[in-house]
């Protein structure tokens, strides 16, 4: 009994302390610089919400993945809101493990979302996360190479004019390679750039009835052309190039041309990293005719577990994060060009945001071209441009990376690593009883 | 003198430790073993049955199993002589009297207070890459073509690197036998006419043996699982030529939480490091008994 009471009395002490009626919500989010920067700005929401107490928990972006995965899957409930990515998003919101975001207030403006980062977040029309910072992948080309080489980037260039461009502007005595892409095996290293360039050679994962279909003459071709391209103007060591590794090579003037995320056009054009900023130009994703481009769709979202008892609370949150006056917010403290891009259509038409980001543009348009429920130029049974959002992604898709980065590394032939990635994909989807 | 009532006084003693420890192992272990036989995703919670065997044949039918088992002993045993030769030549330098020894000592054993990832994406980008390593730079500079580390050698790329991390370790075990080695038993032998070869075939090593058993029960422990250098360098590739059996379990079933075939490939794993164990005790371990 008088343990109760002191636990009792513990409890309305600390009540006290915090404030009669504070709401403490905890939010994991990712360690990139858009998100650090919402929590320094929380002052603003707090100043709004006198009743609602912020917790953080940053993480980097594997360990996030993890953490928030295993508590939702476990109905663990620590998190309030959580940042996930477009990848989660249909898999959980297909398990009811979301809350759908129909509550974010009147003047937030759901419309003006992107509609193809919105179609992402989506299932059955509603929406289950709210975008934060989107992105796409494009070109990134050097001016002054592409001029040497005697050409003239088109804003929406072929895989034909790319590979043409690349092989004139290597130059291996000056250590200068046409082009730089991902080789490193993992479902979000090589994978989510071969997939999407798949994509624009017509290829596609699965068919309707989830048969995989590295067999197909489509993904031959892809895989084909990407590895010649590498042979004859990729760098050196490619087979274990991320994002990162391909990022200081760019900016360390070795690569003519970079097909990696947009968010990396503002690291490229920082003249304080890069040694080539006032050279670089944009361009879209190549295609090759058929309709679609290699250019992927990737949205990092705030999402509110269905279990969590502060359901209200949260979606303040949520809708102040990812709100139109944030994006203003953040602009008067930080300029412009440190808004987090790819989530708001308003954001695009806006002349200051124009002038503050040269690559706004090609972002949008780049964003507008992925369609994650069309990703390919037939039709699929998955969503998702760069991915499948299915559980067995993550790892089928590792397995498959491995594979492609030794045909890349000159260690199996294209054909061998097509049919070694068919059988795993065979093995993979019969065991998660996609194929009946 | 221990009288049979104190031995069992002391047994009685010990029962909570033991206690403590075996539900620490059997109670993991066996909820292992149980969630081994389940179809179990966790992002599929609905789909919840028994497997039987299934996850086991699913493991082992992978096309990558064997070649990971393989990648996995070439691993150890590539680690373990590096770490244990250099260890021992690094150890016989060091305890010679030089100008700044402790200095010295200290730089020698740092490596190993680098944390895995980190050292490993040093050597990835700092050291081996194929474009702007010091490695390359240094081929370049003698007019070789520089070598694409990862791609050509992935498996003994990853060797050297965790070799780099040990190598403190076994010199420090080392040093602390050498120096533990009686002065007066070496100048003995000195005097009886012996060479500096015989004298460390005859005086020296049976002298370390013991701890370079050490330095190789525990490295093996530990070796079994690298994990970390393979995923920040190759992700197990290309193709499967530096996937180990660690790595093939991320792979094949906590990337996709699945939690039956990770637990299948886990106990896969405690019975090979059992194995593993087995014989590296049968063939070392004696050194320990004497």
């Amino acid at each position: 009994m008088r343990l109760h009471t002191i636990i009792l009395g513990l409890c309305s002490a600390s009540a006290i302390a915090f404030g009669a009626h504070a709401e403490s919500i905890t939010i994991a989010t990712v360690n990139n610089g858009d998100m650090v920067r919402m929590q320094k700005l929380t002052d603003d929401f707090t100043a709004k919400n006198p009743d609602i107490q912020l917790q953080w928990v940053t993480l980097e972006e594997n360990v996030l993945r993890e953490r928030v995965t295993t508590d939702i899957a476990t109905k663990g409930g620590q998190y309030d809101v959580m940042t996930i990515g477009t990848y989660e998003v249909p898999i959980w919101a297909k398990q009811d493990w979301l809350l759908p975001l129909d509550n974010l207030g009147d003047t937030y403006d759901a419309g003006d979302i992107i509609p193809a980062i919105a179609g992402g977040l989506s299932l059955d029309g509603k929406l289950y996360a709210a975008p934060f910072y989107g992105e796409s992948s494009f070109v990134m080309y050097r001016k002054d190479l592409m001029d040497k080489a005697g050409l003239t980037m088109p804003e929406a260039p072929t895989w034909e004019f790319i590979a043409d461009a690349a092989r004139k502007m290597t130059d291996r005595a000056s250590d200068i390679n046409g082009i730089c892409l991902r080789g490193k095996a993992g479902w979000g290293e090589n994978i989510a750039f071969l997939t999407a360039m798949a994509n624009s050679f017509g290829a596609r994962w699965f068919d309707e009835n989830w048969q995989p279909q590295f067999d197909q003459p489509e993904w031959k071709n892809a895989l084909q052309f990407y590895i010649d391209l590498m042979k004859d103007a990729g760098p050196q060591g490619a087979s274990s190039n991320g994002f990162n590794e391909n990022l200081a090579l760019f900016q360390q003037g070795k690569c003519g041309m970079w097909i990696d995320a947009t968010v990396a056009a503002s690291f490229v054009s920082n003249p304080t990293d890069s040694t080539v900023a006032d050279k670089v130009g944009y361009a879209l994703a190549p295609d090759t005719g058929l309709g679609k481009r290699g250019n992927w769709l990737w949205a990092w979202s705030l999402a509110i577990p269905a279990g969590t008892q502060k359901a209200e609370a949260a979606q303040k949150f949520v809708a102040w994060a990812t709100s139109k006056e944030y994006l203003e917010l953040v602009a008067s403290k930080e300029g412009w060009a440190n808004v987090p891009p790819g989530t708001r259509t308003s954001l695009y038409e806006n002349p200051e945001y124009q002038q503050a980001a040269p690559f706004a543009k090609m972002t949008l348009d780049s964003i507008n071209s992925a369609d994650p429920t069309h990703p390919t130029v037939k039709p699929v049974p998955y969503v998702g441009v760069q991915f499948v959002a299915i559980p067995e992604f993550q790892g089928l898709g590792t397995t498959v990376g491995q594979l492609f980065s030794a045909a890349l590394a000159g260690q199996s032939s294209v054909d061998d690593a097509l049919a070694g990635a068919q059988t795993a994909a065979v093995r993979e989807m019969t065991r998660a009883g996609y194929i009946k | 003198m221990a009288t049979r009532q104190t031995r069992t006084l002391a047994r009685f003693m010990m029962v909570p430790s033991v206690i403590l420890l075996l539900v620490w192992m059997v109670v993991p272990l066996a909820m292992t073993l149980w969630f081994s036989f389940q179809n179990y995703n966790l992002l599929n919670p609905a789909n919840v049955s028994f497997g039987g065997l299934f996850n086991y044949r699913f493991f082992y039918t992978d096309p990558a199993f064997f070649q990971s088992i393989w990648n996995t002993l070439v691993i150890v045993v590539g680690v373990l002589l590096i770490t244990v030769i250099g260890g021992i030549a690094l150890a016989l330098l060091l305890d010679q009297p030089i100008f700044g020894q402790g200095i010295v000592r200290i730089l020698v054993i740092s490596p190993f207070f680098v944390m895995p990832p980190v050292a490993a994406l040093v050597w990835k980008n700092m050291l081996m890459h194929p474009g702007y390593g010091v490695f390359a730079d240094i081929a370049r500079f003698v007019g070789l073509r520089p070598i694409d580390w990862f791609a050509q050698y992935p498996l003994f790329s990853i060797i050297l690197i965790v070799a780099w991390q040990w190598l403190p370790f076994a010199t420090l075990i080392l040093l602390t036998s050498l120096q533990s080695l009686d002065g007066e038993q070496k100048e003995a032998a000195e005097m009886d006419g012996a060479g500096a070869l015989s004298r460390f075939v005859y005086l020296t090593l049976p002298h370390m043996a013991r701890a370079i058993t050490v330095v190789i029960l525990i490295q093996s422990i530990f070796l079994l699982g690298i994990y970390a250098e393979i995923l920040v360098t190759t992700n197990g590739g290309p193709g499967y030529a530096s996937t180990n059996l660690p790595f093939l379990i991320y792979r094949t079933a906590l990337l996709g939480y699945d939690v039956g075939g990770a637990s299948a490939g886990g106990i896969i794993a405690v019975v090979l490091a059992n194995i593993v164990a087995f014989f590296l005790m049968r063939a070392v371990g004696k050194n320990l008994d004497k």
